[in-house]
């Protein structure tokens, strides 16, 4: 899979702090790309530079293949975290004009747009001001304005904030919809159960570094420490030169619930069979670590560390 | 690399169009273009309506206990002197039965005490005919004075000289030009005040609109599509461009409303010239009542003073000073827009912006009464006062190389102020969440990318 868009080396330096250090990643074409890390930790710096809104002040960017330049903007589609709209123009107005800012032609944006409307089924909101739509109906048409032009890639900063469940849930669906229709999706939230649910690859940043970066599945797996949930009836005692027993607690009916830690890293049909020597299973689950255990891991074990 | 600027220019295109339509479309816009003419005819209208309804002639009765005035207060166009034989007391209760409307006793004692004259009048006097009145008496009363000291009256007719000099101009090519100084001032007035209020209105104009693009959010949208400084360039031409069709349809209106009313005008004026020669006044009173008439026209002497300096040179240079003056303090307006949350903090960054603009109509003042001096000249020359204070000085006539001079300074004026502004803009849009300072704004102008 090649890659859409890579970050080399970037440096931004503001007046009296470095906001991005040395800040490399790598966006695979097609895919949902979360963009993690702590309030200002740097993920707007770099997201600013990708949309030329900044330029930095060392390494560069690579979209498709290309170093960016001013033809890129009509490539990109941002929906920022602070959302705005102008208040006094109406809705259809308003996405024209900002359809045709992305380098649509009038006639074109005018057929997206309709569809969109449709989709949505909002077309009588056309010639309504803006600021006599809902919340929820502003965010609608942002978000048309981001993706209306088709751009290759996709960047929403913090996008499911503000919105109910039922606007999430449409939000939701159309990632995935332009996902399938081979548009990259880069995501920048502190929301980890939407990574969980949406990405297939990551970043954290933390203190304007990089400190995880890949695949979602391959960064959780380096986070795995090969420890197990298993639930059993009978006395789980000889644990010895085979696994670590980290807890027990019991459950209804005599069932045990217990961690365990595979410190020899045995195959796992050897570690069940050594379990079923000893009590009866009911269950048996690898700790696969979460986003948000991984990110309180890596974020506030370095918080810790500096205490 | 062509076809990317093509769609730069485009997208300036697209956001001066909005900037425009967004603007022209409001109902403001287009009270303030349709009153503001209406005002300004009705201000050239008023006193010309004055000149021509003052006229109803006024009866007024005079009871002359002295009996030195009579057959030598003479009636005049305006006031019918009538001597009545009756005490003043009877003559007052008639008043409101006779057919005068003023009843004016001049006592015995006249010459040794002349502020006995009382005046009584049906409705009150007005404070002209009281002049008059007064007048005539007073003149009469001097003749009488004067005849009883032996002083023959034609001796000293005949030593009153009036001299009455006319302006003229001494042009390049050596003809004199007359010189209408009033039209001049009118108009040298009128340009003050427009440049004046257009650098303030639309100035601010441009501010709000960036203060709002910051506060509703919608600016990194916008900048994430365009460069920062193309927004503000759009924004600034497209509110200019409202400020020349404002000024295009105040031109017209006024044009149409004053025609309109110079039409109606000359109208009464034939009709009131009938009457005076059917009423059988003199050839000169009528010849008087015309050029008074025309005198008092506001228009005629303006319209002698565009000929004289050429139309197309007064629309040139307002265009060109209009741009300019106007570019410069957008511009900074717009560096202020962008480096606050709210118009109410916006406050104290624009006073020192303001205080150039408010010292050029104030200098404009001055230099309407010197357009020549040292000061006319460097006020007209200095980039921040020559938009307003060239204009001022342009009807009372400048040399073509001033005038050069001044634009190519403008030029680069505001060529400096908008790379400036443009600075400090693309910094100032995104910082949220603290009050500026002019120190921190200062350092925004050497930020990097």
């Amino acid at each position: 899979m090649s890659n859409i868009l890579e970050a080399q080396h970037v440096v931004k330096k503001y007046a009296g702090h470095t906001a991005l250090n040395d800040v490399s990643i790598e966006v695979p074409q097609g895919s949902i790309f979360g963009l993690l890390g702590p309030n200002g930790a740097g993920k707007t710096s770099l997201i600013r530079i990708i949309n030329q809104i900044t330029a930095p002040d060392e390494g560069q960017i690579i979209l498709a293949g290309e170093k960016l330049q001013p033809k890129h903007i009509e490539d990109i589609g941002y929906l920022p975290e602070e959302r705005g709209l102008y208040k006094k123009m109406k809705v259809g107005e308003q996405l024209l004009y900002l359809a045709q800012l992305k380098g649509m032609n009038k006639a074109e944006a005018l057929e997206k747009l309709k569809k969109w409307f449709i989709k949505f089924n909002i077309k009588d909101w056309w010639d309504k001001n803006v600021e006599d739509l809902s919340k929820g109906m502003q965010q609608k048409t942002q978000f048309i304005a981001t993706i209306v032009h088709e751009p290759k890639l996709i960047i929403l900063d913090e996008p499911f904030s503000g919105f109910d469940p039922i606007n999430a849930n449409l939000l939701k669906d159309e990632i995935l919809e332009l996902k399938e229709r081979g548009t990259t999706i880069i995501f920048s939230t502190h929301r980890m159960e939407s990574v969980e649910e949406l990405c297939d690859h990551i970043a954290l940043i933390n203190k304007s570094q990089v400190v995880l970066h890949g695949a979602k599945k391959e960064v959780k797996n380096r986070f795995k420490d090969n420890s197990y949930t298993v639930e059993f009836t009978g006395n789980l005692t000889n644990t010895e030169g085979v696994f670590e027993l980290l807890d027990t607690y019991p459950l209804e009916d005599g069932i045990t619930k217990a961690h365990i830690r595979n410190i020899n890293e045995l195959p796992v049909n050897q570690l069940i069979g050594n379990l079923i020597q000893q009590v009866e299973l009911k269950a048996f689950n690898e700790n696969i670590p979460s986003f948000n255990d991984i990110f309180i891991k890596v974020v506030g074990g370095e918080a810790n560390a500096l205490l | 690399m062509s076809k990317h600027r093509a769609i730069t220019m485009n997208k300036i295109l697209l956001i001066i169009q909005r900037e425009y339509l967004t603007r022209v479309r409001k109902k403001s816009f287009w009270i303030a273009s349709i009153v503001v003419p209406f005002l300004i005819a009705g201000v050239y209208a008023i006193p010309l309506y004055f000149i021509l309804n003052s006229n109803d002639t006024k009866t007024v009765e005079i009871v002359d206990e002295s009996g030195m005035f009579k057959n030598r207060i003479k009636s005049d166009k305006d006031i019918v002197y009538q001597f009545i034989n009756q005490p003043f007391a009877q003559a007052k209760k008639g008043l409101l039965k006779s057919d005068a409307d003023i009843l004016v006793n001049i006592p015995k004692d006249i010459i040794s005490d002349p502020n006995g004259v009382k005046m009584v009048g049906k409705k009150s006097i007005g404070m002209g005919t009281q002049m008059d009145i007064q007048g005539a008496i007073q003149s009469e009363l001097r003749n009488i004075k004067l005849e009883k000291a032996n002083i023959d009256l034609k001796v000293l007719e005949d030593n009153k000289v009036s001299v009455n000099a006319e302006t003229y101009t001494l042009q390049e090519d050596g003809k004199e030009q007359s010189s209408n100084s009033i039209g001049a001032m009118i108009l040298a007035g009128v340009f003050g005040m427009i440049l004046y209020i257009s650098a303030l209105l639309y100035g601010s104009q441009v501010m709000n609109g960036v203060i709002e693009e910051k506060s509703n959010r919608i600016i990194e949208v916008m900048i994430s599509s365009v460069r920062p400084f193309q927004l503000m360039m759009g924004k600034i031409i497209g509110v200019g461009l409202v400020g020349i069709t404002q000024f295009l349809l105040w031109g017209i209106l006024t044009f149409t409303a004053s025609t309109a009313t110079t039409k109606l005008m000359s109208g009464k004026i034939e009709e009131k010239v009938q009457t005076m020669q059917k009423t059988g006044k003199s050839q000169e009173e009528i010849t008087k009542f015309k050029k008074d008439f025309k005198e008092k026209n506001p228009l005629s002497g303006i319209s002698q003073t565009v000929e004289n300096i050429s139309l197309a040179k007064l629309i040139f240079c307002f265009l060109m000073f209009y741009i300019g003056g106007y570019m410069i303090y957008s511009s900074l307006f717009a560096a202020i827009g962008s480096a606050v949350e709210n118009a109410s903090e916006a406050q104290q960054f624009m006073f020192p912006v303001t205080i150039p603009i408010i010292l050029s109509f104030v200098l404009g003042q001055v230099i309407i009464q010197e357009p020549d001096s040292q000061l006319a000249f460097w006020a007209s020359m200095f980039p921040l006062t020559s938009p307003i204070d060239m204009m001022v000085r342009l009807p009372f006539g400048v040399p073509n190389w001033q005038i050069a001079l001044s634009l190519t300074l403008l030029i680069l004026g505001f060529l400096g102020t908008t790379w400036l502004a443009g600075k400090v803009y693309r910094v100032g849009i995104l910082m949220y969440g603290k009050k500026p300072s002019w120190k921190e704004i200062s350092k925004w102008v050497f930020y990097k990318g």
